[in-house]
């Protein structure tokens, strides 16, 4: 057999007394996709940091093309041909697509001045090649979350690399987009190329992944052929332990109804929404990316002002003007980026906790300390958040436990109607199966879930009704008997 | 790895996070310590009283300042509020025909409440062109650092307002048990805004509303009032700062205050509030602003041109935030 692409065994890596990663082992053969699996912590953002040259291992061996290397500095692997798609996007918002693509590797003309024809030229052409309908010419600032995502695929490809990291890339893509993405990443494929696939999404990993390998407490647990492999199995290896089901639904829904939307405009575009949600149900909104999700949300929330349509609570008309309101009147929030409208990463896991509940955790304008020691504590042990202390700043925390401290503030305010959006993004697969758990246990216990979701088979396996929405408008309200990844994938394109 | 190896590691980095927790405070105690031994005057009751006097007004301004900071802000017209609130509140307390409005002199408490009204409502239209309007901090304050130092000298004519009443001086001049005023009521301003940000829900706000402003929106957290009600303290603290200036000096000048706002920043950004908001502490601001005025202190007394003073203030701001970015590094 020819030389591997990228081989790796060994890898180490120990920050001050913590070991990251004892042993990384990943073998990456020419034109194929290899998944790189494990949940939070499992040492993969270390692994891929030192194959990308952001950090130094502390020991093992790193061959390319079955010679050893050593990256000093990011532009040693580039130069190798190694080049990464990052999770976070690093946009320059007032510069054009083309100027992006090649930041600092600008095509020189006449006296080292840009030039901007060629450089235009050469980022259409890719753009083309990759069937990205995106001038190259557009502003970043003007393209939407996903356009930007596939601008950063194109431009991580336009390094010619060999090797290509995929770190989450779908992780703000809808199906539309996600699909193009796949095409791409099938002629990379043809033409010999290695892509190395981190995901979260197992049913995007079993799609286009040849091969998996996992991580688990930063170390290789196995490796081998995605079709020898089944998708329990594979969940099994990440966890570490077999889990019965991937989704947890206990709930019966009731005819009673809590929400009842009628004809909500909002934000100019999103029109006629009118839905009803009951207790004891989880409500899905599927939709891509820009479909009016999470505006429909924010309206209900009172984060954006009335354009028409009524809202009803518990049969008792409502418009809230403020999320202040809106929590007063039973409802929570669960935004969709954690990092940016969720926490407040600078404050610690008791703070957080706190936030949405500070009157009722005070006496006049004096906190009271011990009832916020006890409302954390409570919600750690509720959600068996794992932190050291509630004293500790929420950045610490991985991804799951983080989600579960917003969800801790949430439940402290003993909702009625919990709005989701995106409740499981960037979490790993047990910790996601927690999440299912308090959904479940919510709505079994009368509550109302509403819940935006990307992932088909999160919908499939977790909603009782769903309402599909399609730029700015209801394409369809299906039961749990009349779903199938079919008719929801056709409804919302 | 042998335990001995684990042992050291584990005290060098002890040692590295205890220098980088109380730096400044180290800093402080350094600079007492090396004065205390180079100039025997120093350590005398005098000059600490002296020391305490001087820190007191930049203080005020640097509490004020830590709150507009927490939330991401940044308050530049603080200098040009302590001459406005100066001249109006001197000039109801002033015993001179020309300088004072009709009838005055009125009641020290009178010329006091009028000009921490003028103060309060600087702050205020600060808190609403920037909570309201989203005018950057920087552009708004900027604004009125030039226009409340235009109505000054609208208002006194450009001369000082001058002889004020011994009520009003007290401020300025009073002590209590041998405390200055002006440390006094630094000292109540302290203990006051410890207070606020660590117990107080007001506190807990300003920290999220600084940390996430969108978080704490959603969270229910009225994110505007919050940013108004920081520079409505800024503005408040600073007609205090004014007004015990002119008691002190015995007379309002147009002038005063100026380039004050840049001692208040120093001490907030020496005192490990980071810039970015929602991280920082008013004990960290009480210990920069006393390490200012030590370091000044200092120089004066071993006879350093005050030239030379500007030069290590500055290289005090940068080496501070140095460390803070050192810290930030690591974790």
């Amino acid at each position: 057999m020819a030389d591997a692409l990228l081989e790796v065994n060994g890898l180490r890596k120990q920050f001050g007394g913590v070991v990251a990663l004892s042993n990384g082992r990943f073998v990456l053969q020419p034109g194929s996709v290899h998944a790189l699996c494990g949940g939070n912590g499992a040492g993969k953002s270390t692994f891929l940091t030192i194959v990308m040259g952001i950090q130094d291992r502390d020991g093992g061996v790193i061959r390319r093309n079955g010679k050893e290397v050593h990256f000093e500095k990011p532009s040693d692997a580039l130069d190798a041909g190694i080049s990464i798609i990052e999770q976070e996007l690093s946009p320059v918002p007032a510069m054009s697509v083309a100027e992006n693509i090649y930041l600092g590797r600008e095509p020189a003309g006449f006296l080292g001045r840009i030039d901007f024809a060629t450089m235009n030229k050469n980022a259409q052409a890719l753009l083309d090649e990759l069937h990205f309908d995106i001038s190259a010419k557009s502003l970043m600032m003007d393209l939407t979350v996903a356009e930007l995502q596939l601008v950063e695929i194109a431009k991580a490809l336009s390094y010619d690399a060999e090797v290509i990291i995929m770190d989450e890339p779908t992780s703000a893509l809808g199906e539309a987009e996600a699909d193009q993405l796949f095409a791409a990443i099938e002629r990379l494929k043809a033409a010999g190329k290695g892509i190395i696939y981190v995901s979260h999404r197992l049913s995007e990993i079993f799609r286009i992944a040849d091969s998996y390998t996992v991580f688990r407490d930063g170390a290789f647990v196995g490796d081998g052929a995605i079709a020898d492999v089944t998708r329990e199995s594979l969940i099994q290896m990440i966890v570490g332990r077999p889990l019965t089901e991937e989704f947890i639904k206990e709930n019966t829904p009731t005819e009673e109804v809590t929400l009842k939307v009628q004809d909500l405009n909002t934000r100019g575009w999103v029109r006629d929404i009118s839905f009803e949600a009951r207790r004891g149900e989880i409500l899905a909104f599927y939709g891509l990316m820009g479909s009016g999700r999470s505006e429909v949300f924010e309206r209900l929330f009172g984060m954006s002002p009335n354009e028409g349509g009524t809202i009803s609570l518990f049969g008792q008309a409502v418009d809230f003007a403020s999320p202040k309101q809106a929590i007063d009147g039973g409802l929570a929030f669960v935004t969709e980026d954690r990092k940016g409208t969720g926490l407040v990463l600078s404050g610690d896991v008791r703070a957080n906790i706190c936030l949405a509940q500070l009157e009722q955790l005070s006496r006049g304008q004096a906190m009271q300390s011990r009832l916020e020691a006890d409302a954390a504590q409570k919600m750690i042990e509720m959600f068996g958040i794992k932190t050291a202390s509630d004293r500790l700043e929420v950045s610490g925390l991985s991804g799951g436990n983080q989600q579960k401290v917003v969800l801790g503030r949430w439940f402290l305010t003993n909702p009625k109607v919990l709005l989701l959006d995106e409740p499981t993004r960037g979490v790993d697969v047990g910790a996601k199966r927690e999440i299912y758990r308090i959904m479940s246990d919510f709505a079994a216990a009368g509550g109302t879930v509403i819940m935006i979701s990307s992932e088909t088979d999160e919908v499939l396996g977790m909603a009782d009704r769903v309402v599909v929405l399609r730029d700015g408008r209801i394409s369809g309200t299906l039961d749990r008997a009349q779903l199938s990844a079919e008719t929801l994938v056709h409804l919302a394109a | 790895m042998t335990a001995q190896t684990d042992k050291q590691r584990d005290a060098r980095a002890m040692a590295t996070e205890f220098a980088q927790k109380y730096g400044i405070l180290l800093a402080l105690v350094l600079v007492c310590v090396i004065l205390t031994f180079a100039n025997e005057y120093f350590l005398t009751g005098r000059n600490i009283i002296n020391v305490l006097r001087q820190t007191a007004i930049n203080g005020i301004l640097a509490i004020g300042m830590t709150f507009v900071i927490l939330t991401r802000g940044i308050d530049l017209s603080v200098g040009s509020v302590v001459a406005l609130a100066g001249v109006v509140s001197a000039s109801l307390a002033t015993t001179s025909t020309t300088a004072g409005i009709a009838g005055a002199p009125y009641p020290a408490l009178l010329a006091l409440l009028a000009g921490l009204i003028v103060g309060v409502a600087a702050g205020w239209v600060n808190g609403i062109i920037v909570s309201r309007y989203r005018v950057p901090a920087f552009v708004a304050t900027l604004g009125m650092l030039s226009a409340a130092r235009g109505l000054t000298l609208l208002y006194a004519g450009g001369k000082p307002v001058p002889a004020l009443t011994d009520g009003y001086r007290y401020i300025g001049t009073g002590d209590i048990l041998g405390v200055p005023m002006p440390v006094v009521i630094f000292a109540a301003v302290f203990f006051v805004a410890l207070w606020v940000l660590s117990q107080s829900r007001f506190g807990r706000q300003v920290y999220a509303a600084g940390g996430n402003p969108h978080a704490a929106r959603v969270s229910g957290i009225n994110v505007n009032r919050v940013k108004l009600m920081v520079y409505v303290i800024s503005g408040g603290l600073a007609g205090l700062a004014g007004m015990i200036l002119a008691a002190r000096t015995g007379s309002a000048l147009t002038q005063a205050g100026i380039a004050y706002e840049l001692d208040a920043i120093a001490a907030v950004v020496i005192g490990g509030t980071s810039l970015s908001g929602g991280v920082g502490k008013v004990t960290g601001t009480l210990i920069g602003a006393l390490l200012i005025a030590v370091v000044n202190n200092g120089l004066d007394l071993m006879g350093v041109e005050s030239y030379y003073q500007q030069v290590i203030k500055g290289g005090l701001i940068v080496a501070a935030v140095m460390l803070d970015q050192a810290r930030h590094k690591q974790s």
